[in-house]
């Protein structure tokens, strides 16, 4: 269910491992690259990871999920290596009974991903490259605490 | 540092914050970085004041970027 790959990511077949009979709604959320970015020309990007540690953040992630709502089916895939413009880099699913619930943890879900996953994000243009910094820098350092926090540790 | 892991020996009841000031003065080009990072210690958050303890993997995590291309 949870799972950082250099493979194409299937959203179906992560559908597939998820949906029961008792789910009435399925959220499924994908990254895709684009090829605009800071009024850039991005080429491609590149993805790195620190994988065990991804794999369990993702995993726990899918607990706070747990606790804040009663949805009990959420995966997440995340690819790295090079990908390219219109590749897929994410796949987030969530499976429940209802619709509600499933829009808001998805939603939830993709943002702690891009919060607190230890996944690195390079683009290269043409005529450069540069790693990417998570949306506030001051931000990291609490998003690691409330991770904290969220019993994560 | 050109490596993305590598194995120290430290001082007993070092903390994390202790092994982050070691590499800082070891490679000071970590140091305008410093602030920035997040610490894990066997692939859990955690804080600075953390105690090592023998065969601890400490990772120092700069922000992350994740996720969707936005």
């Amino acid at each position: 269910m949870f799972k950082i790959t250099t493979e194409a990511l299937d959203p179906r077949a992560l559908e597939a491992l998820l949906v029961t009979q008792e789910d009435g709604a399925v959220a499924t959320f994908q990254g895709v690259v684009r090829i605009h970015s800071r009024g850039k020309v991005v080429s491609y990007l590149e993805y790195d990871a620190y994988a065990p540690m991804a794999e369990k953040v993702m995993a726990q992630i899918a607990q706070e999920v747990a606790d804040r709502w009663d949805v009990r089916r959420v995966g997440v895939w995340h690819r790295t290596g090079r990908l390219e413009i219109g590749e897929t880099s994410m796949v987030v699913v969530v499976a429940s009974p209802h619709r509600k619930e499933a829009f808001e943890a998805c939603r939830y879900v993709v943002d702690r991903v891009k919060a607190i996953v230890p996944i690195w994000k390079k683009e290269v243009w043409e005529d450069g490259e540069s790693w990417v910094e998570g949306e506030t820098l001051a931000g990291q350092r609490q998003a690691g605490a409330s991770a904290k926090d969220a019993g994560l540790s | 540092m050109g490596q993305s892991q590598l194995e120290l020996e430290v001082a007993e009841a070092t903390s994390v914050d202790g092994l982050l000031q070691r590499l800082v003065s070891d490679y000071p080009r970590l140091g305008g970085l410093a602030r920035f990072l997040m610490v894990a210690v066997n692939t859990e958050y955690t804080t600075l004041e953390q105690t090592l303890q023998p065969g601890d993997e400490v990772a120092f995590i700069p922000p992350v970027s994740g996720g969707c291309h936005v």
